[in-house]
């Protein structure tokens, strides 16, 4: 009997990640509250080995499971960008979670096995696996959404994003049923084998299933018009996770939509980049808009991030190399800034007081000087100012556009983030030039594991902004690479 | 007359249709599930006929994954379900929704 060819190497950061989530629950089970306060730590040293681990491999390009996974440098750089999200939203988390009772350890291992969902989306090469890494990491989110019950918040956001989740779930399944239909494979590069083939190209069942695997993913990443349960749910979840959310959920679902347009549907470029195009608009459109006039912060970083998966789709749109590079660093810079950001609102918040009302922060730079500088660079980096991360993430994609010559969509963009300055920078000026209206910010206290978060994200921030030069050049080299694995390769 | 695999698709498609209708027209949060699930089935029904129509077994392997992850989000979906019932004594999407803007 002839075994299949597993070489486990390619899922080696998957595998420890899914076994370290094992690992918190017998721990758990074994010392019980007596090690409850090292368990957050505990996951970090997991977070760690697993990124150490993927860089290990970097350039090593393993294929496992007859083609079902690959990791290559694209899933690595994914890989990275899940290990950054998931260490800065477990230090966030802890202290949050005693202080409201809502400590258990499945919180982290749920955390775990989301997360191992990002690595399978980044390294899947087979329509099955990005199935169930979508699945793996969108069931322990719903679980985590609604963890703070009985809070009537976190129940119906948890509600909200379970319906809609599994919604887009069986768009995607039917896209995909419709896209086997057409090519006979869910084998990423036997797809785009049949694709050579124009009567499988002019099919109905070709563009269906394009259509519904792109609504599928875009309810995933908050893409308007499928984003209706994006500002509910970020509002009602325990706010460590929103902020885990709003860059992983994002990361997992870019990382799968790049490698299936890029690795399977290059034949039909024109349609999907012209699908993407639209999609970028609305949701740059719509995500600057409605961010505008919200009152409470944790919706308008929503809508914020909303906003921000329009950029990511302009690097999408762009269809181009660079269009790969620049949606990969956006993700990287916007998980400094977005974790960041929620971080600031997690050292201020405390039990049954959360620190959501924008209009609260005013005079914070008086009482909490640091932190107030802290949200003004992080502020400053998600409108795109020089020396901060995002301005190096939009100038990306920007020039990915326009290389493409989307030049529409490159005016929107640039349009809807000079809008987007207003709202980021009425906070600054808030902080800075109003008198305090009540009380707010007057008593902090900052855990460790909150202290370390914030710095490592303030220093991701501000060094992503100022080393981009050699950076650009390490990240074009490295995709030089990455998307060689992933356009040209073909067996 | 033989039921081609066209006659599938078309049957699988009408499933589905019936599905998103379903979600938009429902307001019990079960039957929105239901809705969900019938167009899980679609696509599985599809995945059958066209694994047959190929004879290869991917499409059915594709089902067999299908079901195990329904059948974890049934489990995680109907404790939502229960979960939110107690505290709210209904089911119905509208009631439960107080979040809006």
């Amino acid at each position: 009997m002839n075994l299949p060819d597993y070489n486990f190497t390619a899922l080696t950061p998957a595998l420890i990640l899914s076994l370290w989530a094992i690992l918190i629950l017998l721990v758990d089970l074994l010392f019980g509250e007596r090690i409850q306060r090292w368990l957050s730590w505990l996951t970090v040293a997991g977070l760690l080995v697993t990124g150490a681990s993927a860089l290990s491999l970097w350039n090593v390009r393993a294929e496992g499971f007859s083609g079902m996974v690959v990791l290559d440098n694209f899933a690595i750089v994914v890989t990275v960008i899940a290990m950054i999200a998931g260490i800065l939203a477990v230090l966030l988390s802890s202290d949050y979670l005693v202080d409201r009772d809502l400590f258990r350890p499945e919180y982290f291992a749920l955390m775990l096995f989301s997360i191992t969902g990002i690595l399978l989306l980044a390294s899947g090469r087979n329509l099955i696996m990005l199935f169930l890494g979508l699945e793996l990491l969108s069931i322990p989110l719903y679980v985590l959404t609604g963890f703070a019950r009985p809070d009537v918040q976190s129940e119906e956001a948890a509600m909200k994003y379970f319906l809609l989740g599994a919604l887009a779930s069986s768009f995607l399944v039917y896209g995909i049923a419709l896209t086997y239909g057409a090519t006979g494979s869910t084998d990423l590069l036997k797809i785009r084998d049949a694709l050579q083939n124009v009567q499988v190209i002019t099919s109905t069942l070709t563009l269906g299933g394009l259509i519904l695997i792109l609504v599928g993913f875009g309810f995933k990443v908050a893409a308007v018009p499928f984003h209706m349960w994006t500002p509910d749910v970020y509002q009602g979840a325990p706010t460590p996770i929103t902020a885990y959310m709003s860059v992983g959920a994002k990361a997992g679902g870019f990382a799968a939509l790049l490698r299936i347009m890029y690795v399977a549907f290059p034949q039909i470029a024109s349609y999907w980049t012209g699908a993407l195009v639209l999609l970028a608009i609305a949701t740059l459109v719509v995500g600057n808009l409605l961010a505008i006039q919200q009152s409470s912060l944790k919706r308008l970083l929503a809508y914020s991030s909303i906003a921000h998966a329009g950029y990511i789709l302009v690097g999408l749109a762009a269809g181009n190399n660079r269009g790969v590079a620049g949606a990969l660093f956006y993700l990287l810079a916007y998980a400094f800034t977005n974790l960041g950001a929620f971080g600031i609102m997690i050292a201020l918040s405390k039990k049954g007081e959360e620190a959501d009302s924008i209009e609260s922060y005013a005079g914070l730079s008086s009482r909490q000087p640091w932190l107030a500088l802290a949200m003004t660079v992080f502020m400053l980096s998600l409108t795109g100012v020089p020396l901060t991360a995002g301005l190096v993430g939009k100038i990306f994609v920007f020039s990915a556009a326009a290389e493409a010559g989307l030049w529409t969509l490159l005016i929107v963009a640039v349009l809807t983030s000079v809008i987007s300055a207003f709202y980021y920078l009425r906070l600054v000026v808030l902080m800075y030039m109003r008198d305090p209206i009540n009380d707010f910010g007057t008593q902090v206290h900052l855990t460790p594991g909150v202290r370390t978060a914030l710095a490592l994200a303030v220093i991701g921030t501000v060094l992503l902004g100022i080393i981009p030069g050699n950076l650009i050049d390490f990240t074009n080299q490295t995709l030089a690479i990455t998307t060689q694995t992933l356009v040209a390769l073909v067996h | 007359m033989a039921v081609s695999v066209t006659n599938y698709t078309v049957l699988s498609a009408m499933l589905f249709t019936i599905g998103i209708i379903g979600v938009l027209t429902r307001r019990n949060a079960i039957i929105v599930f239901m809705s969900i699930e019938l167009m899980l089935n679609a696509g599985n029904l599809a995945f059958i006929a066209f694994s047959r129509a190929f004879g290869s077994v991917d499409g059915q392997i594709f089902v067999f994954f299908v079901l195990t992850v329904a059948a974890a989000e049934v489990a995680i979906g109907l404790a939502l379900i229960v979960t939110i019932f107690r505290s709210k004594n209904t089911a119905d999407i509208d009631d439960i929704s107080t979040m809006r803007g």
